[in-house]
């Protein structure tokens, strides 16, 4: 069998599993892009599930829950509620998934607590780091990722009916693996060993069999923990087995002296182990650190969301009074008129159609991205950095080039001696900027983490105006200055440590090039801290500065 | 409906418990905020907590929860006079919650089938002597938060729309929950949370394994496992009880204020909002462990959850405000 038959296989009994137990499994997540692979698995669910009711991230709330019909109540003469799709019965099916924004997938969750709309699928078509929002992939129990799949390996159709009579049921010692195996990979939520426990249930059921065996116990962490994995257990060393090394020894020991869970014992819990790990990605650790260095920041080339009245995503209308900058939103607005049409009839003679007050004016919002500052953080220390200065500069004319075509703003600071001054605060202008570069000086020290306190506090100024901010810091990292102003090294490089973090802390993008005459690699460090990306540009020229940012910002 | 997970079968997260016990006693502490790592079970303790609380006196049919007759709002309708014991409200706020349902408005169905004006009393009408909860606050849209916040500070609903112009009291325990990778709150809305929680997944096998355990036991057969947890849940409530009358009697010396005041000058918290959530939730932990009078030990058990989230953010500390709590009451209460 080949890994994609294998695969295929596993989807077949998560399906199957999900249909058993909606509510303990609730949902489960695929990853494929629009093909004949995707389009097997529809018809596989459809297959099983019947129609589904179909979400799109970009449905409003009355669509999800449902509001008042004007119409209908009108027509009837009793309030008649539109049925919202979350409550609907039967199977649900969210495309596009890796475009659902955070609030709409709360939403989601909130449902899903609830009991509402499971057995969820997602269907995450996203490339390379675009996924669903975690805390709704958190809660579905089955991730697939079916992009390696060719589509003559899905021809495989395993369905057999199973009646379930009688619900299985876990003993303690089952539990108690699950939950120490999810540990030992470093899941910390609690979500999923219950998750994995309620598959080994789901499966001990659908085999007619009345208790967890460990046969079931295999496939929940099989079809749990593989994706949720944040580390690889040690190496069992020769005889020391099971992975938390001391506690869980200890533990083991204790219940055997008071002879509770032999059975946890003789379990298998290095095979296991293995058994997970061998599910693992092949490029698994590569993942990790690619997560880890993304964490913070997702929806790269984008700004944040902002409310916008003119363009964007829609949202729901408000309330609010008609000016230059609001447009009305005309059906919103008659919908909200409707009741009051009887009442304020009969208050004023009139024999005119329809009576709208101020009062009634729904006004049309949306959400767009919100502008982005590119701030420049340079080193204009020492005689050195002169030759290099000046390709900053080049670079930051060249970038404001292509941030201009863009929509973005550009910031400079300049940071030298015992001080960082912004010399250009956010600005759009070419020939302003120009100006202010060329009448940057070089020369001092390196107040390194002075320069960074100062981009970092204008780019907290910038996101309280609603706009994304991000740091491109151009340095050798030879600091010398500490944050007090007082010449010392060490303090100075532990200044630039600290500061390094508290952006971090502060979840800035930022970018850190180095264009010393050797790569630094103590600023390769700080730039761990910074959880920022690192370029060294030994004699890098102003064009070679702007395509790599350019290519970290616009990709 | 769903069957809630009794409250005092929550293993561990010691913390998030007390803070919410001590928003029952005294509610006038002004709201719990649980920040913290998914799947820890913050919102199961919420609406846990709901089961928990002692039951209250209303008016029957009032739709803010009136305790006496006199405070019944004249826009109700179908009051009767007789006082009914009810369940402490917990009301939810949906995310996808619209304005008109958090403040209440126009009754539309008698709007548009009678024609007559009246008033549909919303969220905020409901949760009225009780809690209003909000999962993933973080999220809230803005306007929304806006509302929230100035009720929550006025205890009072102004609604003025529609040509209907209608007040009433809104007095409730908020508490949110969140997971800060989602997105910061304002510090507007921080600081109206009387106590702020950050909880974390237990790292203690033996505790994990136990919250599997009784989450299993409980979806197997919840009406059993409720069952079983019955007595533990009421001595929990007899003890707010005796906490909630016994509150008046706390004494606070004179010294402990003094103490309070330090502490929240060290730190440089902002406003005075510290000292008086610290002091009152100080007394109501006093009077939950039955003393006699608010001690230094009560202060400084509670001190991280009431200042924790009122500091600016320092950029030279890196462990957290929770750290930096604890390490100005070790230098002030010894």
């Amino acid at each position: 069998m080949t890994s994609g038959q294998y695969i295929w296989m596993q989807v077949h009994l998560a399906l199957q599993l999900l249909a058993l137990d909606p509510q303990g499994l609730k949902g489960v997540v695929f990853r494929a892009r629009a093909g004949p692979v995707r389009d097997a698995l529809l018809s596989l669910i459809h297959k099983l599930a019947g129609p589904t009711t179909k979400l799109h991230p970009n449905m409003s709330d009355e669509q999800f829950f449902g509001g008042v019909d004007v119409v209908a109540t009108l027509a009837n003469g009793h309030l008649t509620k539109t049925t919202g799709l979350l409550h609907r019965s039967g199977w649900f099916e969210l495309t596009m998934a890796e475009r659902t924004p955070l609030q709409t997938a709360a939403r989601f969750c909130q449902a899903l607590d609830q009991g509402l709309i499971s057995p969820f699928v997602a269907l995450d078509e996203g490339v390379e780091d675009e996924t669903l929002p975690t805390l709704l992939k958190e809660r579905l129990a089955f991730h697939f990722d079916l992009s390696e799949l060719h589509h003559s390996e899905t021809d495989l159709d395993l369905f057999e009916s199973t009646e379930i009579t009688k619900a299985a049921l876990a003993s303690a010692s089952d539990m108690r693996t699950l939950t120490i195996l999810a540990q030992s990979f470093g899941i910390y939520s609690l979500r999923a060993p219950i998750l994995a426990l309620n598959v080994a249930k789901a499966n001990a059921a659908a085999n007619v069999r009345t208790s967890v065996e460990a046969e079931d116990l295999e496939i929940g962490a099989k079809m749990v923990f593989p994706s949720r994995a944040t580390l690889i257990p040690q190496a069992a060393d020769d005889q020391d087995p099971p992975p938390p090394p001391e506690e869980s020894a200890e533990e083991t020991a204790e219940a055997n002296k008071n002879g509770v869970s032999a059975k946890y014992l003789e379990l298998p819990n290095e095979l296991l182990i293995e058994a997970v790990n061998a599910l693992l990605p092949l490029d698994f650790l590569e993942i990790l650190k690619l997560q880890k260095s993304r964490a913070k920041t997702t929806g790269i080339g984008f700004g944040m969301q902002t409310k916008s009245k003119t363009r964007g995503r829609p949202k729901p209308p408000r309330k609010g009074k008609l000016d230059a900058q609001n447009r009305i939103d005309i059906v919103a607005t008659l919908r909200a008129a409707a009741p009051l049409q009887t009442i304020r009839r009969s208050q004023i003679n009139t024999n005119r159609q329809v009576l709208i007050y101020p009062d009634d004016i729904l006004i049309k919002r949306y959400e767009t991205r919100s502008e982005r500052v590119i701030i420049f953080a340079v080193d204009a220390s020492g005689s050195a950095a002169l030759a290099r200065l000046s390709e900053a500069k080049g670079a930051v004319e060249l970038l404001l080039g292509q941030a201009y075509a863009r929509r973005d703003q550009v910031a400079l600071v300049g940071f030298r001696n015992a001080q960082a001054d912004i010399l250009l605060p956010p600005t759009r202008s070419l020939v302003q900027t120009k100006r202010r570069l060329a009448e940057l000086p070089g020369g001092g020290g390196t107040p390194f983490a002075i320069g960074i306190k100062t981009a970092a506090e204008l780019a907290q100024k910038c996101a309280a105006q609603g706009k994304t901010p991000m740091i491109v810091i151009l340095t050798d990292g030879r600091a010398n200055i500490a944050l007090d102003g007082t010449h010392d090294r060490g303090t100075a490089m532990e200044n630039a440590h600290q500061m390094a973090r508290y952006i971090a802390s502060l979840g800035l993008r930022s970018v850190i090039m180095d264009v010393g005459n050797r790569p630094n690699q103590a600023l390769s460090h700080v730039a761990r801290d910074m959880q920022a990306r690192y370029f060294a540009l030994p004699r890098a020229d102003a064009l070679c500065i702007s395509n790599t940012v350019g290519a970290e910002l616009y990709t | 409906m769903h069957k809630t997970f009794p409250f005092s079968a929550i293993v561990g997260q010691d913390q998030m418990k007390r803070s919410m016990i001590l928003t029952a006693i005294d509610p006038t502490i002004g709201g719990v905020l649980v920040f913290g790592d998914r799947g820890t079970g913050k919102s199961t303790a919420v609406r846990a907590l709901a089961a928990l609380l002692p039951k209250i006196y209303v008016i029957d049919g009032c739709p803010i929860n009136s305790e006496f007759a006199k405070d019944v709002p004249d826009w109700a309708q179908n009051v009767s006079k007789k006082s009914v014991q009810r369940q402490t409200p917990v009301v939810d706020l949906p995310l996808g919650v619209s304005e008109d349902r958090v403040t209440g408005a126009l009754d539309i169905e008698r709007a548009l089938t009678k024609g007559e004006k009246a008033f549909q009393p919303g969220l905020l009408a409901l949760a009225n002597r009780g809690y209003l909860y909000i999962d993933e606050v973080n999220l809230l849209e803005d306007h929304i938060v806006d509302l929230l916040l100035d009720v929550a500070q006025s205890g009072e609903n102004l609604v003025e729309r529609e040509g209907l112009s209608i007040r009433h009291a809104a007095k409730f325990v908020l508490v949110g929950s969140g997971n800060p990778e989602e997105g910061e709150l304002r510090p507007q809305l921080l600081d109206r949370f009387g106590l702020s929680v950050e909880v974390t997944s237990p790292t203690n096998i033996e505790e994990r394994v136990s919250v599997i355990e009784r989450r299993d036991a409980f979806e197997r057969n919840p009406k059993r496992f409720i069952g079983k947890w019955a007595s533990e849940e009421e001595a929990v409530r007899e003890r707010i009880l005796a906490a909630r009358s016994a509150l008046k009697s706390i004494k606070s010396p004179k010294k402990i204020l003094r103490d309070c005041a330090d502490l929240c000058v060290n730190l440089g918290a902002d406003g005075l909002r510290g000292e008086l959530t610290l002091l009152r939730a100080g007394r109501a932990l006093a009077a939950y462990e039955g003393a006699a009078a608010l001690e230094r030990r009560h202060l400084s058990e509670i001190a991280q959850l009431a200042l924790s989230h009122r500091l600016r953010r320092d950029p030279l500390d890196e462990a957290g405000s929770g750290a930096r709590v604890q390490r100005a009451v070790c230098e002030i209460l010894g």
